[in-house]
Order: structure tokens, then sequence, then C-alpha cells
């Protein structure tokens, strides 16, 4: 009886163990599909796309991610076989500079402009 | 002299947003591929045509010489018209050419070969496209030239026309 207490404990702990997983692996799965183009269509990412190309990235992507490789990893793998294009999310490289530091200098510019305007201007008064 | 000054940035400002813009517009907003970039040749395991065996890139691309990946449907109409100068170019013996089969039921794709001939050394199966993913296609047809060093050196997106078929001739030469 008490082999079959274990041995039912154990099952149950494995069964969740590998349900944790799968819903993890989907999360996952369903994250960078979302970050990802279909080439093909016309503003779809591969999550949204039932087209052929899509459902093959979504094939090679729910491989890797078996294989217990990482998301960066899945996308390095994606970019090296149709460039940049392919992902949402852009990198940080010399092509998108402006990009992606233009929105911080704009920040910081309005950021001068109100601490100028408001916080000296208070100084001043008082 | 300030009002100068915030008219003269915000003026700049406008003026970099629509070169910005103005350069975007040119910018065309769909998929190019890079066809000339030279990259390795994937490794992978795929299933012969005929046979049904698995085999493995190493197996396949194992000969000094050069190769042509060809994708291919028989439900494809573009396959249809590339067809005839893949026969032509199986004639030259320094080129081998590989066929992928994309996506497509073994007897149509059996009937299109004994229909049309059959201009490949060996068929792969790729019943879901994933083997066509490991070689950065999109599309089918696509065709893929690679050197004695297993680098691909050339992608042709589409069918492959004579001017194409010329510079590969020129290229294996």
């Amino acid at each position: 009886m008490k082999i079959l207490k274990t041995f039912i404990t154990l099952f149950l702990f494995m069964s969740f163990s590998q349900l944790h997983s799968n819903e993890t692996n989907n999360i996952l799965k369903n994250k960078i599909l979302k970050n990802i183009r279909c080439l093909i269509c016309q503003g779809q990412s591969v999550y949204d796309s039932e087209s052929d190309f899509a459902s093959s990235i979504k094939l090679i992507v729910d491989r890797k991610i078996n294989e217990g490789l990482k998301e960066e990893y899945v996308y390095e793998f994606l970019r090296e076989k149709y460039g940049d294009w392919i992902v949402y999310d852009p990198q940080l490289n010399k092509k998108t500079y402006i990009l992606w530091l233009l929105p911080l200098l704009l920040f910081l510019f309005g950021g001068a402009i109100i601490y100028k305007k408001v916080i000296i201007n208070k100084n001043n008064k008082t | 002299m300030k009002n100068k000054g915030i008219l003269f940035i915000v003026v700049g400002f406008l003026c970099f947003s629509f070169v910005i813009f103005y350069k975007g517009l040119n910018n065309p907003n769909t998929y190019i591929p890079e066809t000339n970039k030279k990259k390795n040749i994937p490794i992978f395991n795929a299933r012969d045509f005929y046979s049904g065996n698995y085999i493995t890139s190493d197996k396949i691309f194992e000969e000094n010489i050069f190769y042509i990946v060809n994708i291919w449907a028989s439900w494809c109409v573009p396959c249809r018209v590339e067809h005839p100068l893949l026969m032509q170019l199986s004639k030259n013996q320094s080129v081998k050419l590989i066929g992928l089969n994309y996506r497509d039921n073994f007897n149509n794709a059996k009937n299109f070969i004994d229909e049309f001939g059959n201009p490949y050394s060996r068929i792969l199966i790729d019943k879901d496209g994933t083997l066509g993913i490991e070689f950065g296609a999109y599309g089918v047809p696509e065709t893929f030239l690679i050197d004695k060093n297993k680098n691909i050196i050339k992608k042709f997106v589409g069918p492959i026309n004579q001017e194409i078929v010329n510079e590969i001739k020129l290229i294996i030469k």
C-alpha cells in the first residue's frame, strides 16, 4: 500500500511538472510568434497568420523551444535566415541608432525644458 | 531672442522629421530577400523521395562539385515553367541538382516528374515546409546555388529563366 501511495504521488508530481513545462513553453512560443513577421502576409505576425510560411515557422519555433533553446537564439536563427526584417523588435545596431536613441533624446530635451520652466522659475519667484 | 531660439529648434526638428519620413517613403515595406549573401548550408536530416530513407545533409552534399537546390511542388505553376531549364542544367557535369519537394502529395509529385522528366540527382521530401525554412526560403519555386566549399552563394526567388541559367553556367564553369 505504501509503495502504491508513493507511486501515485510520484506519478502526479511528474504529470504536474510536465503540464507546467508545456504551459511555460506555450507562453514562450506565443510570445516569440507574435514578434515574428509573416513575410508573405500584409502586416500580420506569424502568430496571426495561417499561411504555409507561417505554419512552417510555427513548427520550427516549436521544435527549437522543445530542444531547450532560448528566445534570443530562436530570433538569431531566423535573423540569420531572413535578416532583421523577420523580427518586429529591431536590434540596436548602426542602422537603428536613431530609432532607439531619438525618443530618449527627445525625452531628455523635454525634461530639461520642463525643469527649466517649472523648477528654475519657481526658485526665481521665491 | 529666446523665441527665435525655440522657433529655430522647432523648425530644425520638423525638417529632420521630414527628411526621415521622406526617405522612409522610398523604402519598400515588403520583404526583399538578400540574394547574394554567402551562407553556410544548413545541417539537416531529410527523407529521400524514392527510397523513403532518412539521409543527412553531409551525405547529400558530399561531392566536391557545385550543387543546385531547387524547391518545387507539383501544384506550383511557375515550377512547370522553369522545369525545362532545370532539365537543361542537369546535363551539365559540374553541377548536381537536389530537389526539395515542398508540401506536396507524393503521387502528384511523382506524376509531375514522370511527365516532365527528372532533372534531380536526388529529391528530398519537405512535407511541412521546415526544410525550406532551414534554407531561408519563403515560397516556391526558389533555387540556391551551392559552391564547392558548401556555401550558398546565390539565391534565386521565383522561377529561373534563361538569363539565370546562363549566369549559373558562368559561375560553375
